[in-house]
């Protein structure tokens, strides 16, 4: 029981992280951003590569890699998201989808299908051993600690980063009105951009953390976790920061009873289906803001 | 700042991609040393059915056939793909460079795991004019095409699609790799057998077709060798990263042999999630389990002591793999995983089937021949026992008339990081 | 979404529209079947004829529910792929039966995997279709995952007894023994005997095309749109939003049911992962390109998008690259608003209507 619950958090806290990623670029742009999964996978590549193949300390690995995710994030919203300022979100919505088959297949030709082996890049916390003298001693893992504590860490610095910054509350004039935003001297482009570069630095870290966490990095790694924790931010309620932290932990726990308690065959349909009741208990999710209709 | 880091990273990304290209260019002309190709030193002259075949007499190869290979070299599955189309490349260089006036002409193309997308490749195939198949790589696209080329007349060697379904009432199409049912039951007895285990747990991939066809011939020849199974679990591929609940399942029915009928990418984290558990029974492996070893940043402790059937190991020392692997590392800068050996060993076999039925008819030559008239040569030759054919997934290979290979499977243990034959 | 879409028109223009949507589809067939019979047809596209269809016909229904009703809906492949699994499993069942006629065995097929499709339609329209925007399109994306799921469990066969179901395995059918196994779970429906035409096809387009353009000229239609456009105002001149919201998410689930079976006995074989959550976003990517709400842009997009993959083969490692550019690209050119404006002036616009989008 216990195990189930470790492992569940452990899970949902790797969700829990990239949700923060996608609800942030939601709150603030208005866009699902489903290239966000493959921008993960990139930060994961480009950890690898410094700490593999260049020999770098994971201190520095982890920087190159969010810089690498940073100016990725910048090019793709300057090349690609732009232009479609004023288009409709769904137009927005494909395009999207559209950098993430290039992400992808862009990885596939760099670094080829085959899987390589993440290295434990947090390592440099023990692993906590609970029961250590029971028959089922409970492991803690160093990555599960480390995930955790980021993404609590991550979560109060963007609450107080949107709360309190200058730049901060620009994001959230531009989340509420672009055009008043604009009236009122903030430059919507740049907070649009600024907002797509801590989007995908997070991602980066929330790729080294995935990877230490299921060491196994191919092209297709971000794509799946990337769905989950897009479901994961919609069930926290959508573009609320310490929703999307609520919403992974709990669809991961989630994940891990249904598997254990009903069937591993349907996990996933439990999953969803414990998704939609929620949905229409609260229609915004679970800490989203109501959402007020103007006649 | 930024645009130079940028042009760093492409200029890396470059390099990776031109250093890849080079030495798959020069691989094709060294190493011409006695060449250990497939054998088809069967001299019985029992059953050489009349030349049907304007040929010269003189027993020669010769022409130009022009080959396909359909898998999917883009997508999720792409690693499997990739790794036949690397492995075909080096037999038909060989081949070329070996046979002279017969040469192979060889076309791949992807189907990205997808019946759909596997029909559009084998229709694009024929519109090139191919004569015989290699594929598909991945089951379920093979069981659609094969039904296409069945009533097309196309001969097809698959390298890996293993469902008994693929070659079921498709006389043309052929494997190379063990099937499903075959490899469950291999398994099953091959644990039986050496008393390798009391209570057996399964973890399997509930979305995919190979797994859940071992799956289930282990489960019924398990039932039928009185082999206690204690937990049968699975995973699919959204919740393929995290195996804690299927781990604990197995753990705490006390299973001291858990069965991994699943390829190599899912088992290695399984290995390391349950060496973090402290869980450490017997892991049991197939053929999709090799390449685990190969897996770059792989901690190879993790796999210390597990068992797996397979028909290829990449450090096996006889003549054949040394070249092909050798050769394989030079190209690619990687170690073949099976797949790739399957592919090797798929382009020889058609070469091999093709020289064995020169030889016997006074000579062949495939330019310009219909792929139906080929088929039923390959057809012919591949079901008639006199035919066999050593290569670096089996030696003595032959098929039964329904597609099927015989071949024995090797038990093999992972040892200080290497696999050692049982 | 927040976004306006604009209404298509005036009847008459719609009508008109109507009448050039049918006129294309005619002309591709009589052009495909005249190049079919001079020989000069490829392979390559011979054979994507069917899909072509398939997915024309599910374009226009998703069109049906994301440009005529306003809602995204992200999981439209759950709705092919009942459609698809219960065809297979009549038209298996019936040739087991003794029915060999391929067009009796795909007519009934697809009857049943528009009933069936249009069941799951009601099932999932009752929850879904109180949420709104992104809400709305997550619950349909689990629906579709779901849905792939439970057909991952499900084992089905064939008897002299008639049909048996199971949801563990094989055995577990209490089949006799010359009964035959029409799904195997996650392999799916295996030796699938195939009924599908291109006449068959280009019938479903047509007739999908009569019930979309009826339903948008109808008084059914116009509260549809009216919903779309204003929920509240909708509400207030006393139009039944539910109904209507249902009225257009059905018949949009019966429709896809159809194409599914349509596509689902073009194969061999199918299975479930196939109608997974990136086939609906293709089907919405046919949807959005072509316009939303513009039933002529997503026949095109449809059958360009399905052939594009294709003839990027010479591409080879750079296929898919090439095509995720041109997406891209595609996109922002029919997007952007200098764009668009550029393309108006030099008199090339393809769509003068849906065209302007309004800054709010």
């Amino acid at each position: 029981m216990l195990n189930y619950l470790i492992s569940g958090i452990s899970l949902g806290s790797v969700y829990a992280i990239i949700a923060l990623g996608y609800t942030m670029v939601y709150g603030i742009a208005k866009m699902l951003n489903f290239a966000h999964g493959d921008i993960i996978m990139v930060g994961g590549y480009a950890a690898f590569c410094a700490g593999t193949y260049l020999g770098w300390p994971v201190p520095l690995a982890i920087l190159f890699s969010m810089m690498i995710c940073t100016i990725l994030g910048i090019v793709i919203e300057k090349l690609a998201y732009k232009p479609l300022r004023n288009a409709t979100s769904l137009a927005v919505l494909i395009t999207a989808i559209g950098v993430s088959y290039l992400l992808q297949n862009l990885a596939l030709l760099i670094w080829t299908s085959n899987p390589k082996a993440f290295p434990n890049m947090v390592n440099f916390i023990p692993s906590i051993v609970l029961g250590k003298n029971s028959d089922n001693p409970i492991t803690i893992s160093s990555a599960t600690i480390v995930t955790i504590a980021a993404s609590i860490i991550i979560m109060v610095a963007l609450t107080l980063f949107t709360g309190k910054t200058k730049m901060g509350k620009a994001m959230r004039a531009v989340s509420e009105d672009k055009g008043a935003a604009q009236l009122m001297g903030i430059n919507v482009n740049a907070t649009i951009s600024v907002t797509f570069a801590i989007g995908s630095g997070l991602a980066a870290i929330a790729g080294v953390l995935l990877c230490s966490a299921y060491p196994t990095l191919m092209p297709t790694t971000g794509s799946m976790p990337g769905i989950k924790a897009f479901t994961a931010a919609v069930l926290g309620g959508i573009g609320s920061i310490p929703g999307a932290m609520l919403g992974g932990i709990l669809l991961g726990i989630l994940e891990k009873f249904a598997q254990a308690y009903i069937s591993t065959q349907l996990s996933d349909a439990i999953v969803f289906a414990a998704l939609i009741v929620v949905l229409l208990v609260k229609p915004t999710g679970l800490l989203g803001k109501k959402m007020t209709e103007k006649v | 700042m930024k645009k130079k880091l940028l042009s760093m990273i492409l200029a890396g990304a470059m390099a990776f991609s031109l250093a890849a290209c080079t030495s798959g260019n020069d691989t094709a002309g060294t190493e011409n040393k006695s060449e250990p190709a497939a054998t088809t030193e069967t001299t019985t002259d029992a059953g050489t059915e009349t030349a049907d075949v304007a040929t010269e007499g003189d027993g020669v190869l010769t022409g130009t056939l022009k080959v396909g290979m359909i898998g999917p070299l883009t997508g999720g599955a792409a690693l499997y793909g990739n790794a036949v189309d690397n492995g075909v490349k080096i037999a038909v260089d060989e081949i070329n460079a070996e046979a002279g006036s017969f040469q192979m002409d060889y076309n791949p193309q992807d189907d990205e795991h997808d019946a759909e997308k596997s029909v559009n490749a084998y229709n694009q195939l024929k519109d090139w004019g191919v004569q015989a198949i290699i594929g598909t790589v991945t089951t379920t696209p093979c069981i659609a095409v094969s039904a296409e080329a069945n009533s097309d007349r196309i001969f097809m060697l698959t390298p890996s699609a293993s469902a008994a379904d693929v070659t079921a009432n498709k006389d043309q199409t052929y494997q190379l790799c063990f099937s499903d049912p075959n490899q469950g039951s291999a398994s099953a007895q091959y644990i039986s057998e050496n008393s390798l285990a009391t209570k057996v747990a399964i973890i399997y991939k509930n979305d995919d077709a190979y797994s859940t066809g071992i799956y289930q011939t282990f489960k019924t020849k398990a039932a039928e060798l009185g082999l206690d199974v204690v937990s049968e679990t699975t995973f699919m591929d959204g919740s393929d990263t995290d195996f804690t609940v299927q781990l604990t399942a197995a753990k705490d029915a006390g299973a001291d042999l858990v069965f991994l009928p699943m390829y190599y990418t899912p088992a290695s984290l399984i290995l390391s999630q349950a060496n973090a558990m402290g869980y450490a029974p017997t892991f049991f492996g197939v053929d999709g389990m090799d390449g685990i070893l190969g897996i770059e940043g792989f901690d190879t402790s993790l796999a210390e002591g597990v068992i797996l059937l397979t028909p290829f190991a990449a450090d096996a020392t006889d003549d054949l793999t040394v070249n092909f692997v050798s050769k394989f590392e030079a190209a690619y800068g990687e170690t073949p995983i099976q797949f790739a050996a399957d592919g090797y060993d798929c382009a020889k076999v058609i070469y091999a089937a093709l020289k064995f039925y020169a030889e016997n008819n006074g000579g062949l030559n495939v330019d310009g021949m219909s792929a139906s008239d080929l088929c039923d040569i390959l057809i012919q030759v591949l079901s008639n026992p006199a035919f066999s054919v050593d290569g670096v997934t089996g030696e003595q290979m032959q098929w039964s008339s329904n597609g099927e290979v015989n071949k024995a499977p090797k038990g093999m243990v992972i040892q200080n990081g290497v696999y050692v034959g049982l | 979404m927040g976004n306006k879409i604009k209404i298509l028109g005036k009847t008459n223009k719609n009508s008109l529209m109507g009448f050039i949507n049918y006129g294309i589809i005619i002309l591709f067939f009589v052009v495909i079947t005249i190049v079919k019979q001079a020989g000069a047809l490829t392979n390559a596209l011979s054979g994507q004829l069917i899909p072509i269809c398939a997915y024309i016909v599910m374009a226009l229904s998703l069109n049906l529910v994301v440009g005529i009703s306003g809602e995204l809906s992200l999981g439209h492949a759950g709705f092919m792929s009942v459609g698809a699994f219960s065809g297979v499993i009549v038209s298996g069942a019936m040739n087991y039966g003794g029915v060999t006629n391929g067009a009796i065995r795909l007519i009934v097929a697809m009857i049943v995997g528009a009933i069936l499709a249009g069941i799951a339609g009601v099932v999932i329209g009752i929850p879904v279709l109180r949420l709104r925007g992104d809400y709305l399109a997550i619950v349909t994306l689990a629906f579709g995952e779901i849905i792939k799921n439970v057909l991952n469990c499900l084992y089905v066969g064939v008897d002299k007894a008639g049909l048996h179901f199971s949801v563990t395995d094989e055995a577990h059918m209490d089949m006799s023994a010359e009964g035959v196994t029409l799904v195997r779970g996650p392999m799916g429906a295996v030796g699938v005997v195939k009924a599908s035409t291109f006449l068959a096809g280009i019938i479903l387009i047509l007739l999908t095309l009569f019930v979309i353009q009826n339903l948008i000229n109808s008084r059914t239609g116009r509260a549809i749109m009216a919903i779309r456009d204003n929920r509240i105002a909708a509400e207030a001149t006393g139009i039944n939003v539910t109904k209507y919201k249902m009225i257009a998410f059905v018949t949009s689930a019966v429709i896809a049911g159809s194409a599914g079976a349509l596509y689902g006995l073009n194969f061999s074989t199918i299975v479930p992962k196939k109608f997974d959550f990136n086939t609906s976003i293709l089907i919405l990517v046919f949807v959005v390109l072509g316009g939303i709400g513009n039933l002529t842009g997503s026949i095109i997009a449809a059958a360009l998008l399905t052939v594009l993959p294709e003839i990027f083969r010479p591409f080879q490692d750079y296929r898919m690259l090439v095509y995720a550019i041109v997406l891209i690209l595609v996109m922002i050119a029919t997007n952007n608003e200098r764009l668009r404006a550029f393309w108006k002036r030099i008199g090339h616009v393809f769509r003068k209507k849906g065209g302007e989008v309004n800054e709010q």
